[in-house]
């Protein structure tokens, strides 16, 4: 048997579904026979009936909704179609799940997923990454699975969380990653994961961009590097210890992201390296991520625009030789 | 069938008032004094931040609070004193808010109208308006998902208010989920200094109702048995199964947006409208009118409710503000997830 992230993802909510009554999923064409846009709950409505509901195209309610349901004691996962729209929700998940627990004292156990990151041929509306405007903000969790294990354990974690997550799922991995079988164990959020071992120089990354570090790391072992990746799974909470650990084994660190350059988690990991770790460095910290433009619609431009192995590849060599 | 809206009609001969008219005036008189002190403390420097009054809509608040019951869901607003005293918020609540105590229910962190009791079923409103609205929703669907029954919410809001996106999302997904959901809007005439021609161009904001599938009424906010009946009879409504119901309310803001502000731009002309009216002085006069309480009997009333303001406002300022170097800094209530990155110490 063979599991896609994205039927992990599926899996996760059927599991949640079936175990606590308090779950419900909200979104965009969720329910009926249609199963989502990416079919992530695809016969789940069957199966739960009045409990996997369509919603209107109206992101701040279908949050607002989820928040109260919330309040009043269920466990609502609403579906974002594409992590772009939550834009609309903004106030929602910044505003007022982000704020109630700490003007309250009463937490917002609601999980939001996001389908993110590009894809070919996606365009400005359909491929951005928005976990660093989530992590701006207090009173959020932030998770960005990179494996099918983390896709699903995650998922179920997020959940059972008292306070609002943000769980963006990678489009790119819906189909391309696969696992044997599900889990049965899980690594807790807040905690990284070293993806491979190495000593020469720290890639730190997190969804899709994990496995173009690995590719990177594959493709520099024939050059002689032995290159560590760490996968930071959550990026708030952001493992420094997992981070701090590596770069004092490696003395070097490279950050990589597919969101746009300005601020956000690359900048983040290196503020706190530089902070805390600037005695283990032993050259300047370096990040990649995509170009501070809109994201392209064209294969040729959007493949130019994020950071591939080929890219990261050049960056690591440079920041190898220094 | 959907109704649409009902034409208010003029001011007829006093007829006998609403049965529970001077229940709903004693919490318009509470709110009254309750406000006018807070105001006294705002402008002796004793209150930080602003203050935020409901003058002129205390008749249309109170019936708010008042045919709720307990299980029902109340999301209030900026104007809504009246409504949260009479849905059962205690008066310490609001001094501790207003004053900073860290007793209150908001601790210090936030701050005024900004407060609530969701756990027991008051919604503590965010400042972006329109966004309490789906809140609510979820709230109801959520106790139909747990098989609660005869339960409702009520949602306030303001014709200010009403021209948001969150606002008209919001009456959507009531609509669709059919939710048992009474949303009394207040059109005090102003959004801050903006006058209705600025704010909206339909005929009238009922009309909205029908549109979103909805039963819409208007009512006189000047008058509180109208308020009695029309927000009862829709609260009845929406507990018998109807459709979500639009209650339009018309009044003036009697203060200006907040206590910093003089409404200056309030034109003469507006002050001469029938919905300028104080709904309190209405309602004092319909009391004179008809006998329902003697003059002993209100001036009794005006001294309790003067001593519980008192005795609230002492209790707040004998409690402890907040201290910035012993304040829990931390928005999660899973504490080890919390982000373990250097702030200010």
């Amino acid at each position: 048997m063979s599991i896609t992230y994205l039927e992990a993802i599926r899996e996760a909510q059927a599991k949640l579904l079936r175990d606590d009554k308090r779950v419900f999923i909200y979104g965009q064409d969720v329910g009926g026979a249609f199963g989502g846009a990416f079919k992530a709950t695809k016969g789940l409505a069957k199966e739960f009936p009045g409990r996997v509901l369509n919603a209107p195209i109206s992101e701040d309610a279908m949050v607002g909704t989820a928040i109260g349901a919330a309040i009043e004691g269920m466990r609502p996962i609403v579906e974002m179609q594409f992590a772009d729209f939550s834009s609309i929700a903004l106030n929602q998940i910044l505003n007022n799940a982000g704020t109630h627990y700490w003007r309250t004292n009463v937490p917002v156990p609601i999980t939001i997923r996001l389908p993110s990151g590009g894809t070919k041929g996606s365009g400005p509306f359909h491929s951005q990454s928005m976990e660093s405007i989530y992590a701006h903000y207090p009173g959020l969790i932030v998770m960005t699975p990179a494996t099918v294990e983390d896709a699903y354990t995650m998922l179920i974690e997020a959940v059972a969380i008292d306070d609002p997550v943000v769980y963006c799922e990678h489009k790119y991995l819906y189909y391309h990653l696969k696992a044997d079988q599900l889990p049965t164990e899980s690594v807790p959020t807040g905690t990284a994961r070293i993806a491979r071992e190495g000593r020469d120089l720290t890639i730190v990354s997190y969804s899709a961009m994990v496995h173009e570090a690995l590719a990177v790391a594959e493709q520099l072992a024939s050059e002689g590097f032995e290159i560590e990746v760490v996968d930071l799974r959550s990026v708030k909470p952001l493992d420094t210890n997992t981070v701090l650990a590596s770069v004092a084994r490696t003395g070097r660190l490279l950050c990589v992201g597919e969101s746009f350059p300005w601020g956000g988690v690359t900048a983040e990991v290196i503020a706190r390296v530089g902070a805390e770790g600037f005695h283990l460095l032993d050259a300047a910290p370096q990040r990649l991520n995509a170009k501070d433009t809109p994201i392209p619609y064209h294969p040729n431009l959007w493949s130019a625009h994020r950071p591939n192995a080929n890219v990261i590849a050049r960056k690591a060599r440079a920041l190898l030789r220094e | 069938m959907l109704q649409t809206a009902q034409r208010q009609s003029k001011t007829k001969k006093p007829a006998p008032p609403h049965e529970r008219f001077l229940e709903a005036f004693r919490w318009m008189l509470l709110t009254r004094t309750l406000e006018e002190k807070l105001v006294s403390l705002y402008r002796g420097g004793l209150i930080t931040g602003g203050v935020y009054i409901g003058k002129g809509q205390e008749a249309v608040s109170a019936a708010c609070g008042l045919f709720l019951q307990k299980g029902d869901i109340f999301a209030p607003l900026i104007r809504d004193q009246a409504g949260r005293s009479a849905f059962g918020e205690p008066l310490l609540d609001v001094t501790r808010t207003y004053l900073g105590s860290r007793q209150g229910p908001m601790r210090g962190r936030d701050g005024n109208i900004h407060r609530g009791r969701p756990q027991d079923n008051q919604l503590a409103m965010v400042s972006h308006l329109g966004a309490m609205i789906s809140v609510t929703v979820g709230a109801l669907m959520a106790k139909r998902f747990k098989g609660e029954k005869d339960f409702i919410g009520l949602a306030c809001i303001g014709e200010g208010g009403m021209q948001t996106g969150a606002f008209h999302e919001g009456m959507n997904i009531a609509a669709v989920e059919q939710v048992p959901l009474v949303i009394v809007a207040t059109n005090n005439h102003y959004a801050y200094s903006t006058p209705n021609d600025r704010e909206f161009a339909c005929h009238d904001l009922v009309d909205r109702a029908i549109g979103y599938g909805f039963e819409g009424y208007n009512l006189d906010g000047t008058d509180l048995s109208g308020c009695l009946e029309v927000i009862g009879g829709a609260v009845k409504r929406a507990r018998a199964g109807r459709p979500p119901q639009l209650i339009v309310a018309s009044v003036l803001r009697l203060s200006g947006h907040g206590e910093h502000d003089d409404a200056s731009y309030v034109t003469e002309e507006m002050k001469r409208q029938p919905f300028a009216r104080d709904c309190l002085k209405v309602a004092e006069q319909t009391i004179a009118d008809l006998k329902l309480a003697d003059a002993d009997t209100l001036a009794a009333w005006r001294k309790e409710a003067a001593a519980k303001v008192d005795e609230a406002i002492a209790t707040a300022q004998k409690e402890a503000p907040p201290e910035g170097d012993k304040e829990d800094w931390c928005a999660l209530s899973t504490r080890d997830l919390v982000d373990q990155l250097e702030t200010i110490d």
